[in-house]
């Protein structure tokens, strides 16, 4: 493929860019700015410490305004569209929460200002952790980490600092299931620790013969989803957690499917000592195209003082005329900064509005409505799609994407061919255990209707796979591009579209 | 029917390095197998001359699009070639996995560590086996 | 209920559908003991609530919206653009996923690499990745990269006291189980008196440039020390000076990080922000997070696609380069519209407004009686006052009695530093600001405070 390529290049048949590189737009002399001149007296520039060139775009307000605008609609969105996405709960994002977050008042404090100056944030800060704490039961919480692996990192660190506290520098493995996040592994790595990976049963649940084998006192703790990676409430959580805590490890639950937990069980009732949440998958916060993201923990009176800081404490309770003074204070035996200043505290922002809104009994219903859609979809889908776990699911459930009467479709195919339906593909091959995995999360904000177009779309794919296979096979047709090759992307690598020109400069 | 080969007098770990004895060395590479499911290689991270390798440890990653899969030595010596023609072509694991896709020649500190190697056929078996 | 649009006839319809008779039942598998706990958080409010409620809690900071502010110690009040709050206000943007699908996210994946290419243009760099969460997230992952780099057979890390306290301390927070550790900041030594601690142990040497003080530390020569050991160099750099000064890559850095705040975004109480991080390309394969890469489609049409992905925690696991998912896309749009709009001379200009409104300060300050500025080195928007009395005393007064938020107590991490003031200017700051500023410090100096305040117990960076 790639050596026909470059003869189409030659021969000048490969189709023009869809939109031109920043660079390539604009002329010399352009810019799209209007900055002020100096209103002071100028200073001599050290000559020797300057640089020559500055290879950046020289174009208009507008010739900027136009070209992001393109490469706007070259998205899929939430705005625009359904995002099936499992593990990863691409909800609304509701657009008080972008007001909020913008108010001068909370975009524009400097994290080094004197906390006296800056009561109204850290309230809000304050409350959102009481609010999270309450959530999970948990007994307190940092908003530090800027992303749920960070969150997860903290948690890691947390439970090693608490068994370095103890004496126990022999505990040095954390329990993961293979149907975990690839985050769990890899944090646990980060930290130092060694990961002892778990088969799961027959049901999709841990294995608790091998998790009882594997348990001694070499163990730190377990990571685990709940519900889990397969979108199941585990059956044996209970029994999970008094193995674990029988052998002196930790328990820490990955928050990413929390959209399922809401007054629906805390956290900390069912075991858990560590958690983390995704503000931007369970309270809305936009994912932004990757990020950034949110990531606070909440732990229980085991692990408090660990907690990573600072976190925000009431230094004087105050009185009847007088609101309290909070303050920002690093817990006793922390396991330190993961990240400058306090957090992601614009997402924190948002997620307080979004909080605000719902309230509790609110809440709750964003779980149930959440848990009602992905059953939906799945009763709607069973019999058409193998689904390896036939039962009620959380609020996302797992089938598979191929047929024995339909060789060579692949769950990928189907993934590509939604997209010429207008729906964003479902997460492909995760949890690494089902095979051809198709992990559908629909969130509670879709509407039946949302719903049932998708439904028909994976219908009707189904159908062409037996039909029309190469339909499957060539999509997407309708997407700005289709299927790139990565491969070429990987061995030639392209990163940076200007060369490196003057080594001096 | 399996669509790839093995190489006669070679011998094979199960983790699907094959190891050929020529004289005091032996070249070592990834099978034929290993290769058709991993698919387009785009990187090899290799060791160096004079580098020592313990039977059973890894000492090189091989990079697809989708997946990095460490190389285990299938024996234990000291790095004496490193075929650097794959920095440049790592795809040549894929076209000649037993040719030009050789990954290092290793002086064996031990014949021994060849004994419960798999031969060709038994290897097949193996991989067949996992389909 | 706000968000979620079902009717009871819809509940009905899909209850029937599922073949239960409640939502209740939905959640069987959960154990009954623990089963719907009540949420004691306050009852829901409409929008118009939450909106005056949040208001609220803004006003009651003091904004740099109201206030003159010369605090900056790796946070700064530059201009921000109209056009990027409208770019980044775009749902395609903003409520976008992740670019797993390059079919779907072409403008994401566009924008990353234009941001990727700005980037190696600001730092001298090949490489650059499509971003961690912060500045001192990209500096625990520059140790990282070297760790790996090394093969874990070296493990020291050498940081000047002159990288920002909080950036030393999240590299240690990160590699507290990793088996690295860090040398060289204990006390005040220079750079040149850092090289000598290189050695064959080493992996990273880590500068700040312009240094946490705001000043040009003397380099040259440093990467040809560092690169005789064998180790690597780690340039900690502030973007806006890069359009002004020489690249890290001309002084021989093999990593370039930084907070990309200053490009755009604003100061929203320290996050979210964006840690860049570039490099040579013989390193990429061995840095943490998401990289976009050129190809083709399968027309022959350019097209853009994450890429080196083997490194990455969801194929390599424990394996992985990092954990980190996020690519901190809306941020690093935020910095690739500003530098578009900015452009070869705008952040040049920027960059010298910043320059000549901080030397004129410096030289207003440093003529007070009481007051005196380190001005032994060349320094870009910050630079440090020696103050008649402890800085906290006379940031108190500077905004009760001028409404001027001032500078960093460089005490609360340097101990040998009482009554330091680390002042930055920004082309934020008019004249009259930086008058009043001189006027306020003239002020205080005098000023008998005898108000009672709260003080933080812990407001130190460290």
């Amino acid at each position: 493929m790639t050596i026909d390529l470059i003869l189409q290049k030659k021969n000048g048949e490969a189709p023009p860019p869809l939109e031109p590189l920043i660079y390539d737009l604009g002329a010399p002399g352009r810019i799209g700015v209007n900055l002020p001149d100096p209103d002071v007296p100028e200073a001599e520039l050290p000559a020797d410490l300057l640089r020559a060139t500055l290879d950046l775009p020289e174009v208009s307000e507008m010739d900027v305004v136009r070209h992001f605008v393109r490469l706007s609609h070259l998205n899929y969105s939430i705005d625009t569209g359904f995002y099936p996405l499992g593990s990863c709960t691409m909800k609304y994002n509701p657009k008080l929460n972008e007001d909020m977050a913008r108010l001068p008042g909370f975009a524009e404090i400097h994290p080094l200002q004197d906390p006296a100056s800056v009561q109204g944030a850290l309230a809000m800060m304050y409350t959102l952790q009481s609010w999270l704490a309450e959530i999970s039961g948990m007994q307190a919480v940092s908003l530090q980490p800027a992303a749920g692996a960070q969150g997860e990192f903290a948690g890691i660190l947390m439970i090693r600092a608490y068994h370095l506290a103890n004496g126990e520098a022999h505990r040095t493995k954390i329990i993961v299931p293979d149907s975990a996040h690839g985050t769990n592994p890899a944090t646990t790595a980060m930290a130092g620790l060694e990961v002892v990976e778990i088969p799961s049963d027959a049901n999709g649940d841990v294995d608790l013969d091998k998790l009882r084998e594997v348990c001694g006192e070499d163990v730190a703790g377990m990571m685990i989803t709940v519900p889990n990676t397969l979108g199941v409430f585990e059956a044996h959580i209970k029994e999970i957690v008094d193995i674990i805590h029988g052998c002196g490890g930790l328990m820490y639950m990955d928050g990413a499917n929390m959209n399922a937990m809401m007054g629906v069980a805390k956290p900390a009732d069912l075991g858990f000592d560590v958690m983390h949440y995704n503000l931007h998958k369970t309270f809305s916060t936009p994912h932004g195209g990757g990020g950034p993201g949110s990531g606070p923990v909440a732990v229980n009176e085991k692990l408090a003082d660990f907690l990573p800081g600072p976190i925000v404490t009431i230094i004087d309770e105050g009185s009847d005329e007088e609101p309290p003074l909070y303050g920002l204070t690093m817990p006793d035996k922390s396991i330190g900064r993961l990240k400058a200043f306090y957090g992601n505290f614009g997402m924190l922002v948002r997620a307080f509005a979004y909080i605000a809104v719902y309230g509790g009994a609110g809440l709750h219903a964003v779980t149930k409505h959440a848990v009602l859609n992905a059953n939906y979809i799945r009763a709607r889908l069973k019999g058409v799609y193998p689904m390896p776990f036939d039962r009620i699911c959380g609020h996302e459930f797992v089938c598979e994407g191929h047929w024995p009467d339909a060789e060579g479709i692949h769950a990928l195919d189907i993934s590509k061919r939604l997209m010429d339906y207008d729906f964003h593909p479902p997460t492909n091959y995760f949890p690494l255990i089902v095979p051809e995995a198709l992990l559908i999360e629909p969130t509670e904000t879709e509407s039946k209707e949302a719903c049932d177009a998708f439904v028909e779309a994976m219908l009707a794919i189904a159908q062409e796979a037996r039909e029309n296979p190469d339909l499957l096979h060539d999509a997407p047709h309708k997407t700005p591009v289709g299927r790139v090759d990565d491969v070429r992307a990987a061995k030639q690598l392209v990163l940076c579209c200007r060369p490196v020109l003057d080594p001096e400069a | 029917m399996a669509d790839w080969k093995t190489l006669e007098n070679a011998k094979y770990t199960e983790n699907d390095e094959w190891i050929l004895v020529e004289g005091d060395t032996a070249k070592i590479g990834l099978t034929d197998y290993a290769q058709d499911q991993l698919s387009d290689i785009v990187f090899v991270d290799l060791p160096e001359v004079g580098d020592s390798v313990t039977k059973g440890e890894a000492f090189a990653t091989v990079e697809s699009v989708k997946a990095a899969s460490d190389v285990y030595a299938p024996a234990s010596g000291t790095i004496v070639a490193v075929n650097s023609a794959l920095d440049d072509a790592p795809e040549q694991i894929n076209s000649d996995p037993y040719g030009a896709g050789w990954m290092i020649q290793i002086k064996l500190s031990d014949p021994n560590d060849l004994k419960d190697l798999l031969d060709a056929a038994a290897y097949a078996k193996h991989a067949e086996a996992r389909g | 209920m706000s968000y979620i649009p079902h009717t009871d006839a819809d509940r009905e319809a899909m209850l029937k559908v599922i073949g239960v008779e409640s939502m209740d039942e939905l959640f069987d598998r959960v154990a009954a003991e623990v089963r719907f706990p009540a949420l004691d958080l306050p009852p829901g409010l409409s929008e118009m609530e939450v909106i005056a409620e949040m208001n609220g809690l803004a006003q009651a900071n003091a904004s740099a919206n109201e206030y003159a502010i010369f605090l900056g110690a790796g946070a700064y009040r530059h201009f921000v653009p109209s056009i990027i709050n409208h770019i980044l206000l775009r749902g395609e943007f903003y409520t976008a996923y992740t670019p797993y699908q390059p079919e779907l996210s072409q403008g994401t994946l566009q924008a990353i690499f234009e941001y990727q290419s700005m980037m190696c243009m600001l730092t001298g760099m090949e490489a650059a990745n499509a971003s961690h969460y912060d500045g001192a997230t990209a500096l625990a992952e520059a140790v990282t990269m070297a760790k790996a780099h090394f093969r874990d057979k070296r493990t020291k890390v050498i940081f000047s006291p002159g990288v920002h306290p909080q950036y030393r301390a999240v590299a240690r927070t990160y590699h507290q189980g990793s088996g690295m550790n860090f040398v060289g900041d204990e006390g005040s030594a220079s750079v040149a008196d850092l090289a000598e601690q290189l050695d064959a142990q080493t992996a990273l040497f880590v500068v700040q440039y312009p240094n946490f003080f705001g000043q040009i530390d003397d380099l040259t020569g440093l990467a040809e020390r560092v690169h005789a050991a064998g180790a690597l160099l780690c340039v900690v750099a502030d973007p806006i000076a890069l359009g002004l000064f020489k690249t890290p890559g001309a002084l021989g850095a093999d990593i370039v990080v930084g907070e990309g705040q200053p490009l755009g975004i604003p100061l929203s109480y320290g996050g979210p922000y964006l840690g860049f991080f570039a490099t040579r390309e013989q390193y990429v394969r061995k840095i943490a997070g998401r990289i976009v890469g050129e190809t083709v489609d399968t027309h022959g049409r350019r097209a853009f696609v994450m890429t080196l992905r083997p490194r990455e925690q969801d194929i390599r696991r424990e394996k992985a380069t990092s954990n980190i998912c996020t690519n901190q896309g809306l941020m690093a749009l935020a910095a690739c519209v500003y530098l578009s709009v900015m452009g070869k001379r705008g952040l040049r200009q920027v960059a010298e407004l910043c320059y000549h409104k901080a030397h004129y300060a410096a030289e207003q300050i440093n003529r007070l009686d009481g007051y005196s500025v380190d001005m032994s080195k060349p320094f870009f928007k910050e630079f440090v006052v020696t103050c008649p009395r402890p800085v906290a005393e006379v940031n108190e007064i500077l905004l009760e009695d001028y409404g001027i938020i001032g500078g960093y107590d460089l005490a609360q991490d340097y101990p040998d530093r009482p009554n330091q003031m680390l002042v930055a200017v920004t082309e934020m700051n008019p004249r009259e600001e930086i008058d009043t500023l001189v006027e306020a410090l003239a002020g205080a100096a005098t000023h008998d405070h005898s108000h009672h305040h709260h003080h933080e117990p812990d407001a130190g960076l460290g």
